[in-house]
């Protein structure tokens, strides 16, 4: 792993819905994804974390270029990753690749695994018959599956092996980042370890970067090196993965911590039942946590925290004016 | 390796088990017989120059009108002294073909405004859609009226004219569809394999899309013959001599009572073939429409069925709420007979939860909706053992008496809220209803009791909370909801069926505490399933691990996490991370659990196991007991020495 960035984002915001009616009348609109930086560096996996509807899908997709960023940078290697995508679709396509949440429902169910698979290798490498035969192969063995299954549609493969397929075709182009949305979560437990074994494997053989979201901490703590924590559209915390979990600064990384249920934990200490979640239509003007966090002031209910390192942890940011400091007990 | 072999055993299992799309057909008696009939049609349409039939435009005025079964004229002649049946043989032909015509054109033009509208979305779409939708604001018949008297009379404007305003029915119909289709991650992960925007429109979408055009094509056929014989009919379509079934039954409506046989058969004809069509395309949309594909075309009745081969008499845990002993369930398909549940034993104390823990398909699920008959038959049934709920045997039981358990004693909480919620009616309305179908009390008794079910799941301000509809609330409330419901009618046993797994964590632990702390307050036995070890952990006292069907292994919660004695159970545990142990290689279980049509004679474990010895794989093998609440079903099972290899 080097320290040179390989992708950055710089405030990004993507912002759905909005706008005006035809008689002028403003329409809702969501933010998605707001003000979120951070980077990406060559050879790591950068673990993303957070509950249902924080926006975690809407960054993957920018940075695959499968959407674009309503305002702010997403740089590539050096290069303008929007302007890009928006340009040569393909030519990125063959650096950046994704990895659906839905294995089954991300392959066409009309089409063999042959042809799901030939598609990238004709599209973006254009590869010819021969090479293209050579290639297929390589890529089954890479995913621990039988060559045989080339010619098999995919309602005929478990979850586990759909997901090797998906796993293939990001694989096809040799890609340098990989964006991987909840690559485990559809699948079973048992199945899941056989593909966290496998993409563990390919990162280290492909010098693969990846990008790994999930809302299941566990999973993100056994692969990440570095991880960023988003809360209702923002980074809430980012920083090496030792340091989230152990000394962890924002008291919504707390809370994550507190309510993981963990094999032979006999209670979980809940949070308050009746706190209320932050409407997106009608964002809170200070800190989003605020009315779920014991340690709100009036401070975080009028000013938005901005992200900060942590005293003598340069790269263990947290936004939050009362962070939980090391050696106190939150 | 293994598993090229197990899908490949599965495949054959489901190309013997499900009967092919033909055979589905020819087994719908209707579908049948109007493919008999349209067939016969249609040979005789085609092979009409070859057929001995006299010329059905030569006129022959000494033997006009004659009737039916007259010598050379088998069904008569018309006013010309036409030969009938020559005429009616000609003018099928002229039917079918312009019939079939006007519908590809259609099909064509329509399916194609139709992908492009609902892929490209936006401006395309709008201007695609307004355009179609000015065609639909005319009268169907007046707008084909029109176009006929601009282009003037003939059987080719008449075709026109029949697709034109059939296009919408496609257009809408294949949008409403791509739409749905252009949304789904395989178009995306097209786009992301450097596909073009008409390779992805015309090499992804069309062929899922086009099943949906055939079905669309053989329910309009029929319509749209019978839309040119109303314009051939009207003198707008065939011209004279030409003769289609249309014209024909013009012709013969001025001497309606005088020689009747002249319109009534084409009429007939008209019938026949708009029938055996229509009859024939309901048919191939039963058998293309995946959501009748899974099973008989039959509707599941309301309780499972139960044919016992074997009941157990004695109970062994008197003291129990529930107890289970050798339930079988099984399910029949085609040829097939899959055990789902393969003799499970259970029993649940007051106020005991009970935790069954096993991947995907294991039967978690079957075990429990079996107790109250809820799997649907066909294609189940239960074919052994017994469930006592408080001694009485709940598959010996009468249809009212199950209904009367249902939602009372035994109550259940589902992973997903919403397929408990009724989307149209209030949180209240739904919650008094659930208490007043199983007990004569007002209504305004019932309001006041649901307010308090509410403030039990610690929902705030439940008097507010009562007027709102279930998609006002957030997922956790609405499962918090959902256990309210359960709890209204003082429930003995609560079935919870992953009720978590659709939660984000923080929500997750709130529920899970709520539901360790309701049972002991109502002291509810809890029947948890789930295949998380962490919240096993969290809320069940003893645990139940299910593996192809059956209990492996079973004993409290402490001991089978701390002590696991089956090989299963420790991989299922090992295979986990492990929130605070990042660096640990996960111990993947590597193959798959056999399918239940198939099981293997001995231990069903044996394929993927590590200790597995020979004699594993010969005969039954009895879940046996390891001090006083612990038992496995192995032969070799962990103990304390070998627990870490
Ligand atoms: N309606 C049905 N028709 C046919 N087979 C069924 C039906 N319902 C379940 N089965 C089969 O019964 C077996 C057990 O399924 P069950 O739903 O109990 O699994 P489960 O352990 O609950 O799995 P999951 O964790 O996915 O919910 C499976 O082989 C399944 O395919
Ligand atoms: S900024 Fe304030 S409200 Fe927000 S997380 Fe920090 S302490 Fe809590
Ligand atoms: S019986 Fe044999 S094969 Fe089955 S789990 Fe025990 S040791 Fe393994
Ligand atoms: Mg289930």
């Amino acid at each position: 792993m080097t320290d040179t960035p390989l992708l950055e984002i710089d405030t990004a915001e993507r912002v759905f819905g909005g706008g005006r009616t035809l008689f002028g009348k403003s329409l809702p609109a969501v933010h998605a994804v707001q003000g979120i930086s951070f980077d990406v560096r060559r050879g790591e996996t950068l673990g993303i974390v957070g509950e249902s509807g924080c926006g975690k899908s809407t960054l993957a997709r920018l940075i695959v270029g499968l959407d674009t960023p309503t305002s702010g940078a997403i740089t590539f290697d050096g290069m303008d990753l929007v302007a890009e995508a928006r340009r040569d679709p393909q030519k990125l396509a063959q650096r950046v690749q994704y990895v659906f949440q839905d294995p089954v429902a991300s392959l066409n169910p009309r089409k063999t695994i042959r042809t799901i698979l030939e598609a990238p290798l004709k599209h973006l490498l254009g590869l010819d018959r021969g090479a293209r035969e050579k290639r297929l192969r390589e890529l089954m063995e890479a995913v621990n599956l039988a060559p045989e299954f080339l010619e098999r549609y995919p309602h005929e493969f478990s979850g586990g092996q759909a997901q090797r397929i998906g796993i293939a075709r990001a694989l096809a182009a040799d890609p340098e980042l990989i964006v991987l949305d909840e690559p485990v979560s559809a699948l079973d437990v048992s199945v899941q370890a056989q593909v966290l074994n496998i993409l563990d494997d390919l990162k280290k053989t492909f010098g693969l970067t990846y990008v790994f979201i999930s809302h299941d901490l566990s999973v993100i703590e056994s692969v990440s090196d570095r991880v960023a924590v988003l809360y209702f559209g923002r980074l809430a915390e980012l920083g090496a993965s030792e340091r989230i979990f152990s000394a962890p600064r924002h008291p919504y990384t707390h809370l994550l911590l507190k309510s993981a249920p963990v094999p032979g934990k006999r209670s979980l200490i809940p949070e308050d039942a009746n706190t209320e979640l932050p409407d997106p239509y009608d964002p809170p003007q200070g800190c989003a946590f605020f009315a779920r966090c014991p340690r709100g002031t009036d401070r975080c209910k009028s000013e938005q925290p901005p992200l900060e390192a942590a005293p003598g942890h340069p790269g263990h940011m947290a936004a939050c004016h009362h962070p939980v400091e090391e050696n106190e007990d939150a | 390796m293994s598993e090229a072999v197990s899908t490949a055993a599965k495949g054959r299992a489901r190309g013997a088990g499900r009967p092919g799309p033909i055979r589905l057909l020819l087994n719908n008696t209707l579908a049948a017989s109007g493919l008999v009939l349209l067939v016969l049609i249609i040979a005789a349409a085609l092979l009409a120059p070859l057929l001995p039939l006299p010329d059905p435009d030569a006129t022959a005025p000494a033997d006009r009108l004659l009737r039916p079964l007259t010598e050379g004229h088998l069904l008569g002649t018309d006013a010309l002294g036409r030969d009938i049946l020559s005429r009616l043989v000609w003018g099928t032909r002229v039917s079918l073909a312009v019939g079939i015509s006007a519908t590809l054109i259609a099909a064509f033009f329509g399916s194609l405004i139709g992908l492009v509208a609902g892929y490209a979305g936006g401006r395309v779409d709008a201007f695609l859609m307004r355009g179609i939708d000015m065609v639909m604001a005319f009268p169907y018949i007046l707008l084909a009226l029109a176009i006929v008297a601009a282009l003037g009379p003939g059987l080719l404007n008449a075709l026109y004219a029949i697709a034109v305003v059939n296009i919408p029915f496609f257009a809408r119909n294949i949008r409403g569809i791509t739409i749905g289709l252009s949304r789904r991650e395989f178009v995306d992960a097209a786009r992301l394999s450097g596909k073009s925007n008409a390779g992805i429109l015309f090499g992804e979408i069309l062929p899922n899309v086009l099943p949906v055009i055939i079905i669309t094509m053989s329910t309009t056929i029929g319509w749209m013959i019978l839309e040119t014989a109303g314009l051939s009919f009207l003198g707008l379509g065939a011209q004279p001599p030409q003769a289609d079934l249309g014209s024909m039954l013009g012709e013969g409506r001025k001497i309606l009572f005088t020689a009747p046989h002249v319109s009534i058969i084409p009429g007939l004809m008209i019938f026949a073939l708009v029938m055996s069509i229509n009859l024939l395309g309901d048919g191939v949309r039963d058998v293309l429409d995946p959501r009748l594909k899974s099973g008989a075309l039959t509707r599941p009745v309301a309780r499972t069925a139960v044919e016992r081969r074997t009941v157990p008499e004695t109970r062994t845990h008197g003291d129990s709420v529930l107890e289970v002993a050798d339930l079988n369930t099984e399910f029949h398909i085609g040829g097939d007979v899959y055990r789902a549940v393969g003799g499970i034993d259970l029993h649940l104390k007051q106020g005991e939860c009970l935790g069954i823990v096993g991947e995907s398909g294991s039967g978690k699920s079957v075990t429990a909706m079996s107790l109250m008959g809820l799997v649907p038959t066909p294609p189940g049934r239960i074919t052994g053992g017994a469930a006592w709920l408080d001694g009485e045997d709940l598959f010996a039981v009468s249809d009212e008496r199950i209904r009367a358990l249902r939602g009372a004693d035994v109550s259940h909480v589902f992973q997903d809220p919403l397929s408990t919620l009724h989307p149209l009616f209030t949180i209240g309305d739904q919650l008094t209803e659930a208490i007043m179908a199983h007990r004569p009390i007002r209504r305004s008794e019932a309001d006041a009791r649901a307010e308090e079910l509410l403030r039990l799941v610690r929902i705030t301000n439940p008097a507010e909370r009562l007027k709102v509809y279930p998609h006002e609330l957030s997922g956790g409330m609405r499962q918090r909801v959902c256990i309210a419901m359960a709890l209204a009618n003082d429930a003995k046993i609560i079935i919870a069926d992953e009720p978590t797994t659709a939660l984000d964590v923080t929500v997750q632990a709130q529920i899970l505490s709520l539901m360790d702390t309701l049972r002991r307050e109502s002291n509810a036995a809890i029947l948890f399933i789930t295949h998380d070890f962490g919240v096993v952990s969290a809320v069940c006292d003893r645990v139940a691990v299910m593996y192809a069907g059956r209990i492996v292994e079973t004993g409290t919660t402490e001991e089978v996490l701390n002590a696991p004695a089956h090989p299963y159970t420790r991989k299922l545990i090992d295979c986990v991370p492990v929130l605070g142990e990042p660096g640990r290689r996960l111990d993947a279980i590597e193959g798959r659990p056999p399918v239940v049509n198939d099981l293997p004679p001995g231990c069903a474990f044996a394929a993927r196991c590590p200790r597995v010895k020979p004699d594993c794989r010969r005969g039954h093998i009895a879940l046996s007991s390891l001090g006083d609440t612990q038992a496995v079903r192995c032969l070799y099972p962990l103990t304390g020495e070998t627990a870490d290899d």
